[in-house]
């Protein structure tokens, strides 16, 4: 009974396009905003906060929504399977890396978009084989862009600065004179970036670019009958989904780890995504972010949880249990979701709205 | 049924059209022409060679042999994205709309060869991106309104009906605006209420808006009604072309259909 | 030249071992259109399991038997709790679940055996065969060969099993039309537990092959990874495909690290085989020995 539209009359296209047509979700997603640029930093000010809520959930929180977006757009919006995210995370790091290292003066942001621009480009070059293969074979082929580009910036001493561990310090993020060295601060500027991106990336899917990742998507004979060209259409989802997965990995050496091996992108992580936007919900927006908060609040759960099993009943848990439980769990989430819920939690929050706008009346 | 429209020149024709897959002929030696603003019906029993002769037209298949002759332009076969550009818009036998969106967004998918907006302007949302999105929404409930499916716009075409889905494709095809239509059995599985509707939803749009029919039905009440000329196939043969009456006369199409005993 | 056919040798040798592990994936695909991506992990946890009741006390000779049954229970679990709800969905969706699948998987193995790597011994040294050496003058790994020749063993064996025996008929019954298998009375969900369980069996000798040379560890998951060029290269559905691609791929990343790897700073073989298959996909999209698929609308 709150939450229904009864009584919100559109009366030009212009109000039925945008984002949010329904006011209350205008409302609710404004607070939401609010609470995070204004909200959150206060309540930080206030020690409510930790610095242990920046680092280890809200940073990377935001930085891992930002690339299952990229995920999910290949992936959940354009329909090709891609195992091969960290990899594109990489380029997107080291690419931003050596922007910053070898030109003066490099406006970090402009730096980040290079590096984007960078995992674009090697997107378009791996994007090449969908033309002629769909479905596993693919995914397949992603895994060729997974291990080739991590085995490349290992080998290629030049993209490391020929660190002799392999290992890169990113450098600081400065910007109008003001270094970003606080966790909260670090948070602000991912918050901006992912903001910005989001929204970008909500317009695109909302107008004729996304129309036709959908349409190859969904069935792209037809799709080609009609217009679209399969090639044009599939390479530009490869080049937007991984500039979004560069700048994520970018964020990811710059603002979350502060150092980083070419290593730290493997398979693993390129899985970890990949579950993100499973969970969440393919071909969501909304759901890129549900999935990036369920898989990094998860094992900090499990942990407390394990922890409470071991205080409470006095149990010898063997030392590395929890990471093992971690993989089982997050093994069985997939195949549960995709059994009981295959569009994730992004459906389960629709359902959820339909049924709030009856509520509390049966029909 | 008195026609006000004219029947034109010819726009398309075929010239021994031969097409196979690995062996198997799928179309042998077919000619036939379509004339401007005629409604040109494909006939013929299941495994004839009507679905693979749309699909020569539209590009989707390419003939080993023959001509095509488009508009004055002579050429051996045609490309998908060449023949949605210069006006051939086409509904499919087993429904092929994209599932997980909306209705809207479904027929939006048939203009997009008249926007001219790019991609970073999209993603940006702004002016003239936004002007066009918007213009084109405006077209797209045109359709909308024209085929009275107004109620379900917002709803994702996996959970129509089937008759409706069929009605969303054929909104879909002339959201392109189209000077040739290619319906691949509009009307298949359809009940006689909903073929009513599709019938007047055809005669309408060659009517009003000129465009050009190429139908495939096997409902001979409805192609013997509202065709001008129509092409009997068989066996990937050309066995009759002509008005209804010639057709229904041609004792060729009768043996086809009733069969014949040796 | 002789060092070239030592590697070759060597090569092939490997590459039997891919075939098997290919041999695996190609039997699960054939019968149930499933990419088993788990095929890895089930190599891991069969071979964690052996070890783990061998250290346990028990002889191999029945500790290898008991991890067989376990490999069968739990091909039945995986068909009734996660294939069974998963029938007719797309494939790409079971292929995800298969990824879950491989991290539950391992997750359950190191969660009762740990995570440490264990030695397993099966008796076959790994030393170069004396008479070759002394006759061609070519290292020649007995462990190799022997692994080689127990593999050939198997991979023939289950060709024979699955195009002479009724089983085998049923199952490529089943791999041409679910459905239609169904409603001539095969049964489909029977059909699957014997494929899984077989595939299962391959995973343990394989993880036993594997395991005894370099250690039963968290690395033998990335057989499967290894298999999947294998694939890509024999098409999904071809058990000669299999073979064939197994020794191509074998035979091709050893000569590629030795020969080129000095020259791009070693580490080939984990991308190698990738961009090889890559290619020829792009020549043949449907694999040396796959069918071509007409796509229709």
């Amino acid at each position: 009974m709150f939450y229904r539209e009864a009584g919100q009359f559109k009366s030009s296209y212009a109000a039925d396009s945008q984002i949010f047509p329904i006011r209350q979700d205008r409302i609710g997603f404004g607070l939401i905003i609010a609470f995070a640029f204004l909200g959150v930093p206060l309540l930080a000010a206030l020690g409510i906060v930790s610095n242990y809520t920046f680092t280890a959930i809200l940073t990377p929180f935001l930085i891992f929504s930002l690339a299952a977006l990229g995920l999910n757009i290949l992936t959940g919006y354009a329909g090709q399977l891609s195992l091969g995210t960290a990899a594109f995370m990489a380029v997107g790091a080291f690419g931003a890396y050596n922007f910053m290292l070898r030109i003066d003066g490099m406006p970090i942001l402009l730096a980040f978009i290079l590096g984007g621009l960078c995992a674009a480009a090697v997107g378009i070059v791996f994007g090449l084989p969908s033309l002629r293969i769909r479905g596993f074979y693919l995914a397949a082929s992603t895994l060729a862009t997974q291990f080739f580009v991590v085995w490349f910036v290992t080998k290629v001493g030049w993209f490391t600065n020929y660190s002799t561990s392999g290992v890169i310090s990113a450098q600081k993020i400065r910007m109008f004179g003001y270094t970003f060295n606080s966790s909260m601060s670090k948070y602000l500027f991912v918050l901006g970036v992912v903001s910005v991106l989001t929204l970008l990336a909500k317009n695109m899917v909302r107008t004729n670019i996304g129309r036709s990742w959908m349409a190859i998507r969904d069935m792209d004979m037809a799709a080609e009958v009609i217009g679209f060209r399969p090639m044009r259409t599939k390479l530009m989802a490869f080049a937007v989904s991984s500039f979004y997965c560069g700048v994520a990995g970018a964020l990811f050496a710059y603002a979350y780890l502060g150092t980083v091996e070419p290593e730290g992108f493997n398979l693993d992580l390129s899985f970890r995504i990949l579950f993100m936007v499973i969970i969440g919900g393919a071909g969501s927006i909304l759901g890129s972010f549900l999935g990036s908060a369920f898989i990094v609040l998860l094992p900090i759960f499990l942990n407390i949880f394990l922890l409470f099993l071991e205080t409470s009943l006095h149990l010898e848990l063997p030392s590395g249990i929890s990471s093992s439980i971690e993989l089982m769990v997050f093994g069985g989430l997939i195949i549960f979701f995709l059994i009981v819920e295959p569009h994730g939690l992004a459906r389960l929050w629709q359902i959820g709205k339909e049924k709030l706008r009856l509520w509390p009346f049966p029909h | 049924m008195d026609k006000v429209r004219k029947i034109g020149d010819v726009v398309l024709s075929f010239e021994n059209i031969s097409l196979s897959f690995g062996g198997v002929k799928a179309l042998t030696n077919i000619s036939f022409d379509v004339r401007e603003h005629e409604i040109r019906a494909i006939i013929g029993p299941n495994g004839a060679g009507k679905s693979s002769m749309l699909n020569v037209i539209n590009g989707v298949y390419h003939p080993q042999d023959g001509e095509i002759v488009f508009r004055g332009q002579h050429r051996r076969d045609m490309n998908t994205y060449e023949s949605a550009k210069s006006g051939i818009a086409r509904t499919f036998q087993n429904i092929a709309l994209f599932k997980g969106m909306s209705v809207l967004d479904n027929i939006m998918t048939g203009r997009n060869l008249k926007m001219k907006s790019n991609f970073l302007l999209d993603a940006l949302y702004w002016g003239p991106a936004r002007r066009e999105e918007i213009e084109h929404r405006k077209k797209a409930e045109e359709i909308i309104d024209f085929l009275e499916i107004q109620h379900i716009r917002k709803t994702p075409v996996g959970r129509l009906p089937y008759g409706l889905q069929k009605r969303v494709e054929l909104g879909r095809a002339l959201a392109a605006e189209p000077s040739i239509l290619l319906l691949d059995e509009p009307m298949a599985g359809m009940n006689v209420e909903e073929k009513q509707d599709m019938c007047r939803f055809i005669l309408d749009v060659n009517d009003q808006l000129g465009a050009t029919i190429v139908l495939i039905e096997h409902d001979m009440g409805v192609v013997m009604d509202i065709s001008d000329r129509v092409v009997v196939l068989d066996y990937g043969k050309k066995i009759a072309d002509g008005t209804p009456d010639e057709v229904r006369n041609n004792q060729n199409v009768i043996d086809a259909y009733l069969g014949v005993a040796h | 030249m002789q060092f070239f056919f030592e590697v070759l040798i060597a090569g092939l040798l490997s590459g039997v071992m891919y075939s098997l592990v290919a041999l695996g994936f190609v039997l699960i695909y054939k019968a149930s259109g499933v990419f088993n991506f788990a095929q890895g992990s089930m190599v891991y946890f069969a071979a964690l399991t052996a070890v783990g009741l061998h250290d346990k006390g028990l002889s191999l000779w029945l500790s290898v038997p008991l991890t067989m049954v376990v490999m069968v229970v739990l091909a039945l679990l995986i068909e009734k709790i996660v294939l069974r709800p998963l029938v007719a969905q797309p494939e790409i969706s079971l292929f995800m679940a298969t990824i879950g699948l491989s991290f539950f998987i391992e997750g359950l193995a190191q969660a009762i055996w740990g995570a440490n790597v264990r030695a397993l011994d099966l008796g076959i040294e790994d030393v170069p065969l004396e008479w070759v050496l002394e006759k061609a003058n070519m290292a020649i790994s007995q462990f190799d060969l022997i692994a080689a020749g127990i593999a050939t063993v198997l991979v023939a064996t289950l060709a024979l099993f699955f195009s002479r025996t009724k089983i085998g008929r049923a199952l490529r019954a089943v791999a041409d039309d679910h459905q239609a298998a169904l409603s001539i009375g095969i049964p489909l969900q029977h059909i699957w537990g014997i494929v899984w369980s077989v595939a299962g069996f391959v995973a343990l000798v394989a993880g036993l092959l594997w395991g005894s040379r370099n250690g039963v560890q968290f690395a033998l998951t990335f057989v499967a990874l290894k298999a999947l060029p294998v694939l890509i290269l024999g098409g999904f559905t071809s058990v000669p495909g299999a073979i064939v691609g197994g020794l191509i791929i074998g035979a091709s990343e050893k000569l590629a690290e030795v020969f080129l790897g000095p020259y791009v700073g070693g580490g080939l073989e984990g991308w190698f085989p990738y961009v090889l298959a890559l290619l020829f996909l792009l020549i043949r999209p449907e694999g040396l020995f796959g069918e071509k698929i007409i796509r229709r609308i």
